[in-house]
């Protein structure tokens, strides 16, 4: 194996704290109540949100709260080989800590005995697909029109080749030391999700945590703009009077 | 006039800084408030609040919705108002106090698909929303053109004291009744009716911007009658 970074350039030719190129859209589904759409490297993933709703089967919704329900799903031509189309233990597992980043955004007791449900469809895989999934729901969510405290932005950081680098591509992340996935509330400055595989001091972890906080801010400008485009395109200014 | 500033905000966005009051969509950390939706932030001396651009309708007493009757039991039809919630007419609200289930038939007076008019009489966090027929232009609607709009959009179709709707009205020649819920049902000849729709989709798709009711009026080809009435 080669080295994943040379003089500080890394394989896809970008320095160790700089994201992969992205683009957000917002909109983009008319039948879904709320709809985002994410492009981050490789990483091409539509995000629908419908809700709130009245839940079925009906002995799941709470008396105080609406439920979230979350489904992260892969589509079979993702990834290079076929994957079947059933979801995996691991996607069972991304759809449950998505869920649990976006939940604490949500104003949950807004809207009792309803379901808020969100679906992540992976068109084409990279690595980092969590994060960039955290960050189009939160886009398709207010673009449901769902009240929240604050939008979610996910970055991930990690530990390749003894350095820390920013947003981790597949190959980084299969060939790298360390990968921690990172969301924030940006404007509250609240973590909802923070994991970390494999190892790093506590010098690196700190290191971590700055690049992704700055990577999420950096992709925090991009959400702000892609909402902004959709709803006030047409508005002459910023600032009304 | 007190002053009230007025500003594009997403959620999570920092409105403005200090003691105001909140109104609606609004939440406060510190001494900071924050929108929690898109939309338009406006404070001042009264408070702060974000109109929002897009979302759900929750139902409120008093409102006016138009529904669809989906279902019907012995006591009550269910109705479909375009919300999270479905709302439920009972008979005795349609019947009158004397109601005896068995008697009516309820299919005779709403079958399902029917469209109505209604009022939301009861709603709260724990409930349903309990609808009445009863008022004027209230019941079953029998013809006209249905057009759906984002329920948030609805106080900019009926403007200030009802300014836009007169001013479509007068325009088109239709009559429009607009639910709350964001269901606008329009009657009227066919060419007046092409013409309204046109200008409720302008109505949404501007609905953030200023002098709509103007623009309104020179699509429609009227003339400004009786002095400015503009609606921000």
């Amino acid at each position: 194996m080669g080295k994943l970074i040379n003089n500080g350039i890394r394989l896809d030719g970008r320095r160790v704290d700089e994201l992969r190129p992205y683009k957000l859209e917002v909109g983009v589904l008319k039948n879904a109540d709320g709809s985002a759409y994410i492009e981050l490297g490789k990483n091409k993933i539509i995000v629908a949100v419908y809700g709130p709703k009245e839940v079925h089967p009906k002995h799941i919704a709470l008396p105080d709260r609406c439920v979230i329900r979350c489904r992260y799903h892969m589509s079979p031509f993702s990834t290079d080989v076929r994957k079947t189309p059933a979801p995996s233990r691991r996607e069972i597992e991304i759809s449950k800590v998505i869920r649990e980043a976006l939940e604490p955004t949500i104003l949950v007791e807004e809207y009792p005995r309803t379901a808020i449900d969100i679906f992540l469809e992976v068109l084409q895989s990279d690595g980092g697909s969590r994060c960039a999934g955290i960050t189009a729901a939160a886009l398709a969510l207010a673009d449901a029109g769902i009240s929240m405290c604050d939008l979610v932005v996910a970055c991930a950081a990690g530990k390749v080749d003894g350095t820390m680098v920013l947003d981790l591509s597949d190959i980084e992340d299969k060939e790298g030391e360390a990968d921690m996935p990172v969301a924030v509330m940006p404007n509250l400055g609240i973590i909802t999700l923070l994991q970390l595989d494999g190892i790093l001091t506590h010098e690196e972890f700190k290191q971590g945590i700055d690049l992704a906080l700055e990577g999420c801010r950096r992709l925090h400008e991009a959400q702000r703009k892609a909402l902004m485009d959709r709803y006030f395109k047409t508005a002459p200014n910023q600032e009304v009077e | 006039m007190p002053e009230v500033k007025r500003k594009y905000v997403i959620p999570g966005e920092l409105i403005t800084e200090g003691n105001y009051r909140i109104i609606a969509n609004v939440i406060k950390r510190g001494n900071k408030f924050y929108s929690t939706r898109i939309g338009l932030a406006e404070y001042g001396q009264e408070g702060v609040k974000v109109i929002p651009l897009t979302g759900p309708y929750v139902p409120k007493v008093d409102d006016l919705v138009i529904g669809k009757i989906v279902d019907y039991s012995a006591f009550a039809w269910e109705v479909d108002i375009n919300s999270c919630f479905m709302a439920y007419l009972p008979a005795r609200n349609v019947y009158g106090k004397n109601f005896t289930p068995g008697q009516e038939s309820l299919v005779k007076r709403f079958n399902i698909g029917d469209l109505i008019a209604a009022v939301v009489t009861a709603f709260d966090r724990t409930r349903d929303p309990i609808l009445s027929v009863a008022g004027p232009g209230l019941g079953k609607i029998s013809k006209g053109e249905v057009v759906k709009i984002s329920p948030t959009k609805v106080p900019r179709l009926i403007g200030k004291k009802g300014s836009m709707i007169r001013t479509i009205e007068s325009g088109t020649g239709c009559k429009l009744m607009i639910g709350q819920n964001g269901i606008v049902v329009l009657s009227g000849k066919p060419e007046g009716i092409i013409k309204a729709v046109k200008a409720i989709r302008l109505v949404e798709e501007e609905a953030h911007l200023a002098d709509l009711t103007q623009k309104v009026q020179a699509m429609l080809g009227i003339k400004e009658e009786g002095g400015k009435e503009g609606d921000g």
